[in-house]
């Protein structure tokens, strides 16, 4: 551990005489690596909250023609600017699957784990820079994939986000593609993974030690684990799928499945029940790979903006493991109503009732945080503040779904869409842009501009819960999800069908309070004021690095000689010390 | 398992293991004609491909002398297997307890 | 730019970051592989005592599936040789090692090949029974691993080998990856042949 082992960027200046096409598109910087994967994230966000708000305008106001752009979709998915119920089906399964895994997963894991995670480890790149452009690579395939399954001549997939069989196997529309898009962006994910943790455990900074380490950087690692190992099940159910759809197998196809009056000719003998299983496999443990970078974000934000350190660093990171490890077994809670039998059932909602635990731990120790501090209210910290109570609704509101009791009458209404849309919507996607004012000026060197993420904070703030909460209200009342016309044929949704409406105005307001946020992020690029290595008087390590880094990251040698959040240390002269001193500043 | 290997021993070791797996492989289709019954026939076969994967794992694979945080690793990744594998036991067992319940419902008293 | 333990091993886990890599990537197969087993006995369980029935069917090539696994662990042997003739500085016989495991993958492809289109001649295809689906689907995840496991090998017996000249140890290192990842398919076929052939 004596020899210095990062190479200065100094010394190798000389080769990077690179072209346009190896410096910025295909690079193997891990930041120009996250900048794509937050670009494309981003873009992605914006593209299925537009399914979105084509899927509210249904809702609010069934059977009326969109208007502005219905007579642009086609004849064959809205004529006369009518919403069909398959399209509306098309733009649920795809609005679900391009935020989960082409909006949020992208921006908090590719993103900012590429860009965050190996400055704040001190570390010069990933360890396998080539991987990590191929993991991009992959992403961006599978994105193209499936954003042109909507050009299709049936259609995008109109499944669900859960593609749940038989119907996923037989249905007409465009299964097959989604399930080719999602082999790719399960193959870019597991070469992160591989990546992300091979990182961590190797190419820490000298005295980095483990309970160094910023939270952020540990949120990261379990999450990796957890796409690691929980995304390879969904892979393999993937492939059975599509044989069942290629090949004609009965992987998920029992016996005597009747469809359209008659009975399907398949051999059967498959289990239908299978492919929930494999799915939720994978799809709990991804419920935190969408939550865990965020905290590890807003707690990041948090420290740095009420200048204490974080309350209970070590109780934090093991129930972040806790959580990892709780979240394997939890899976079948999705399946209450499936008629697994009661044995199943008080094992798992069990196991969902003690992973509720390590959430609170977390969630208290943020808040505690807060107590006592010089809190600074920047936009960074709005959005971190914003997250508390909004993942504590979204956290709360999700233990009746844990219970089958409480579950069976719940289950499929629009309490459990409120539900998890607090937690990533209000909850995640606060979090993420959060991190993007956060660490806006190590990427672009430059800071965005205040007024303008106000602007883009309270508004938000109020539509966010315009749009989620009455969806609450209306699934106590028993509105089913997944209805193209948002429930208005059945009596029980009379008295709250009203509040589509309100629901899908707050919506489109919603998307008015983003565009303060675009303006400011182009505007900031060229325009924003300019920030030093460290704009907001930071501990921890990537702020050491100049703004923007350059290819190799740090120009000094970073050896970590403390905690990750010594704030407000009594007897230091400023209000911070960093983790590893900068020998010349 | 890169510095200080005694190369000719290792070698050695090799074919051994070689010779093992290929008895086990003669040994997994000598049973297959023994006509056992099922269960046993069963026990059988996967205790042998279970020592051969060992061999495999352990030799070839260099895992009988391997660094700590490799087998974390594969800890880890048993215990996420064994949840992978209780999953279509928890599904038959569900189905069982169930048929039972259905049986005793439908007992006359 | 130089990424650190690349070659060298980290000080505290004695690793270098090649070896971390290719084992976290075996474990996410172990799961991958492990799902398909579950689906095996999910199926197997579920069909009421019609699986020997449908196994006997497919009439699936018992010798010709102990070859294939013969050639398989064959195949293994002359890996570790590869890594082994490169630990003694053997640039000449690393090669024929290596070109003979590539060799022995190709037969069992071929062998595969016949297999298959036996299969095939008789009528038997995925969709026949959920046997032959879930035999399909392994075996034939299994063989894309083979090809896999070849390119990889093939690139480093071949133009891959310049680096002995240049930094022996760490031709030697992906060597050992590559064989990493090459017994882990071997040892899959390991579990695939008694349970589709035999049980």
């Amino acid at each position: 551990m004596a020899e210095p082992v990062h190479a200065s960027p100094a010394h190798d200046e000389h080769h990077h005489d690179q072209s346009f096409w190896r410096k910025y598109i295909f690079s193997t910087d891990h930041k120009v690596i996250g900048v794509q994967y937050s670009v494309t994230g981003l873009a992605f966000l914006f593209f299925g909250f537009v399914l979105m708000m084509l899927m509210r305008w249904n809702l609010a106001y069934p059977g009326e023609p969109i208007p502005f752009i219905g007579s642009l979709l086609g004849e064959n998915r809205a004529p006369g600017g009518i919403m069909l119920p398959d399209f509306y089906n098309e733009l649920g399964a795809m609005h679900g699957t391009i935020m989960v895994f082409l909006g949020v997963v992208p921006l908090a894991v590719g993103g900012f784990g590429n860009f965050v995670m190996p400055l704040q480890l001190g570390a010069p790149d990933m360890a396998f820079p080539r991987i990590n452009m191929i993991s991009y690579w992959c992403l961006f395939l599978g994105g193209v994939t499936m954003f042109a399954s909507f050009f299709l001549p049936n259609g995008a997939a109109g499944n669900g986000w859960t593609s749940y069989s038989p119907l996923a196997d037989i249905a007409l529309n465009g299964q097959t593609a989604w399930l080719i898009g999602m082999i790719f962006l399960i193959t870019s994910s597991l070469l992160g993974a591989v990546n992300f943790i091979t990182t961590a455990i190797q190419l820490r900074a000298p005295g980095m030690t483990w309970m160094r380490l910023p939270f952020f950087c540990w949120a990261q690692i379990v999450t990796a684990f957890l796409l690691l190992l929980a995304f390879p099940p969904l892979e393999a159910a993937g492939v059975l799928q599509l044989m069942d759809r290629v090949a004609n197998t009965s992987f998920f196809i029992p016996e005597g499945l009747v469809v359209g009056g008659e009975v399907l000719e398949r051999s059967g003998g498959g289990s239908p029940l299978l492919w929930q299983h494999l799915f939720w496999f994978l799809a709990h443990p991804e419920v935190y790979v969408l939550i865990l970078p965020a905290m590890g974000i807003v707690a990041e934000v948090i420290a740095n903006n009420s200048r204490k350190p974080l309350w209970g660093y070590r109780s934090m990171v093991y129930s972040l493991i806790f959580l990892g490890f709780m979240s394997f077994i939890v899976w079948a809670h999705h399946m209450f109503i499936t008629g697994m039998g009661s044995v199943m059932s008080t094992f798992f909602q069990t196991t969902t009732m003690i992973i509720s635990i390590p959430s609170v731990i977390i969630l208290s120790a943020l808040f505690i945080s807060l107590w006592g501090g010089s809190i600074r209210y920047n936009t960074p910290m709005l959005f971190a503040l914003g997250f508390l109570p909004m993942f504590g609704i979204g956290g709360l509101t999700g233990l009746p779904l844990g219970l089958s009791a409480a579950d069976i009458p719940l289950h499929d209404t629009y309490y459990v869409i409120g539900h998890f849309h607090y937690v990533v919507a209000p909850g995640t996607l606060f979090a993420l842009f959060a991190g993007v004012y956060y660490w806006f000026p190590k990427v672009t060197g430059r800071k965005m501009n205040e007024f303008l993420g106000q602007l883009h904070f309270w508004p938000s703030l109020v539509f966010m819960n315009g749009v989620f909460f009455p969806m609450m209200i209306q699934g106590l009342n028993g509105v089913s999800r997944r209805l193209a016309d948002g429930g208005i044929s059945y009596d029980f949704a009379g008295e709250v069908a009203g509040l589509n409406r309100m629901m899908s105005v707050s919506a489109w307001c919603l998307a008015l309070a983003q565009i303060p946020f675009i303006i400011n992020f182009f505007m900031s690029i060229r325009n924003g004021e300019k920030a030093g290595r460290n704009p907001w008087n930071s501990t921890t390590v990537e702020w050491l690095a100049p703004s923007p880094a350059p290819h190799g990251n740090f120009d000094q040698e970073i050896v970590v000689t403390r905690g990750p959040y010594e704030y407000s240390v009594p007897g230091s002269d400023k209000d911070y010390v960093p983790q590893a001193e900068p020998a010349s500043t | 398992m890169s510095e200080h290997v005694d190369i000719d021993k290792q070698v050695r070791i090799y074919f051994l293991v070689f010779g093992a797996l290929m008895v086990g492989t003669l040994a997994t289709v000598g049973a297959y004609y023994l006509e056992v019954s099922v269960p046993v026939a069963l026990t059988i076969g996967l205790f042998i491909a279970s020592v051969k994967a060992s061999l495999v794992a352990c030799f070839f694979m260099h895992l009988i002398d391997e660094k700590k945080i490799i087998y974390w690793t594969l800890a880890l990744t048993v215990a996420f297997f064994i949840a992978l594998m209780a999953l279509p036991l928890l599904t038959s067992v569900a189905d069982q307890v169930g048929e039972f319940a259905e049986v005793e419902a439908h007992e006359p008293h | 730019m130089e990424i650190p333990y690349t070659v060298e091993a980290h000080p505290e886990t004695g690793l270098n970051n090649g070896k971390i890599g290719i084992w976290l990537f075996l474990t996410s197969e172990v799961m991958l592989f492990g799902a398909l087993f579950a689906t095996f006995i999910m199926l197997r369980i579920g069909s009421d005592g019609n699986w020997a029935a449908m196994q006997a069917e497919a009439e699936l090539n018992i010798p010709l599936a102990t070859l294939n696994t013969a050639v398989l662990i064959a195949s293994s042997l002359t890996m570790v040789m590869a890594w082994a003739s490169l630990m003694r500085g053997q640039l000449g016989r690393f090669k024929v090692f290596g070109w003979l495991t590539v060799g022995c993958g190709g037969i069992f492809l071929v062998i595969k090949y016949f297999e298959y289109t036996a299969k095939f001649e008789h009528h038997h295809y995925p969709e026949s029974s959920t046997f032959l689906a879930i035999y399909f689907a392994m075996t034939g995840l299994h063989a894309l691993h083979v090809i896999g496991g070849m390119a990889w090998n093939a690139y480093f017996t071949g133009p891959g080998s310049k680096l002995f000249h240049t930094n022996r140890q760490w031709l030697t290192d992906r060597v050992e990856h590559s064989g990493l990842f090459w017994h882990f398919v071997d040892l899959v076929w390991i579990f695939l042949f008694p349970v589709f052939y035999l049980l």
